[in-house]
């Protein structure tokens, strides 16, 4: 370990809130990059499965 | 070696082979890359020495780096996509280029922010429009204008096609980027990784920042992978393999 303590740490030398945002921005766009795909696919098959049961109704 | 190749080109054009397969391969592109992604993290922040110039502001590397490479690599890779749906017609090469747009968006978004937030520190200042940072601004945009033109065009062929040409034109952009920082006076440092020599970096810096670019580049595959899958998903509709999907995946 770098740091002597946790608050040192956090603190980084003074420049805390520049590394803890970059890295903050950071997780946040990862995040983003796997929850926008999974919506994604969510309502994908939602809207096939209604398109299906349309189809179904129809050939009845 | 060839006809391995000649062979995996065409498996490739098959939506439901790239479906099949990517479904397996998943996992082994996830699991590294959250490994890489939290040890590289771990190491970079907590047990790497400080730089004895910038002190710690200088941990912010462990993401800008990646993060800008990425974003290149994903801007060359669209445009390869849209080379290959151009010359041969390939529809997956078109799905694949429309999955890597918004992915590489989010990198070039984040290179840029990453940049000025540890600019501002070392510099003393968040933004100069030198060359290095406006080049990479403008690839912020041909990332936006490429998934915006893909989404203007009315028919799913004139989409890709456009889309393909915007990317390709927009080629030139990387070579300007990557020689930046030699051909004009600048604020941004110099090449972190080089081809031909050694990195002046030292090793217990270095260690965690190829880990973290091997995690960016898992984790960037994996995430190309889902799009492409959802894309074949939405494009491919009316086939009967995809509605048997759709059916096990509503029974679930």
């Amino acid at each position: 370990m770098y740091f002597e303590s946790f608050a040192d740490f956090i603190a980084m030398g003074r420049h805390g809130f520049y590394v803890w945002l970059a890295y903050g921005i950071a997780l946040a766009i990862f995040v983003f990059n796997i929850v926008h795909p999974m919506l994604q696919r969510k309502k994908i098959i939602a809207d096939l499965k209604r398109r299906e049961r349309r189809e179904q109704q129809k050939r009845t | 070696m060839w006809d391995y190749l000649v062979r995996l080109y065409h498996k490739l054009g098959s939506p439901k082979w790239f479906y099949e397969i990517s479904g397996k391969w998943l996992p082994w592109f996830v699991v590294p890359a959250a490994l890489c992604l939290i040890v590289g993290a771990v190491w970079g922040l907590a047990f790497a020495p400080a730089d004895y110039q910038q002190g710690d502001s200088f941990r912010i590397i462990y993401i800008h780096v990646p993060s800008a490479l990425l974003a290149q690599s994903a801007y060359i890779m669209m445009a390869v996509c849209g080379a290959v749906f151009l010359i041969w017609r390939m529809k997956m090469a078109a799905w694949v280029a429309a999955s890597i747009a918004p992915i590489g968006a989010t990198m070039c978004f984040l290179a840029l922010i990453t940049g000025a937030i540890w600019g501002k520190p070392t510099w003393g200042t968040w933004w100069v429009w030198d060359a290095r940072l406006t080049s990479m601004l403008l690839l912020l945009f041909l990332f936006f204008g490429v998934m915006a033109i893909q989404q203007a065009m009315e028919t799913e062929e004139n989409a890709a096609k456009a889309g393909a040409i915007l990317s390709l034109v927009g080629l030139v952009n990387i070579p300007i980027i990557k020689y930046s920082v030699e051909w004009w006076n600048t604020l941004h440092q110099p090449a972190t990784f080089k081809m031909t020599e050694k990195p002046a970096m030292a090793l217990d810096m270095l260690w965690p920042l190829l880990i973290m670019v091997i995690g960016f580049y898992l984790f960037f595959g994996a995430m190309v992978m889902i799009r492409t899958r959802n894309e074949i998903l939405q494009r491919e509709r009316k086939k009967n393999w995809v509605k048997k999907v759709v059916q096990e995946q509503a029974a679930k």
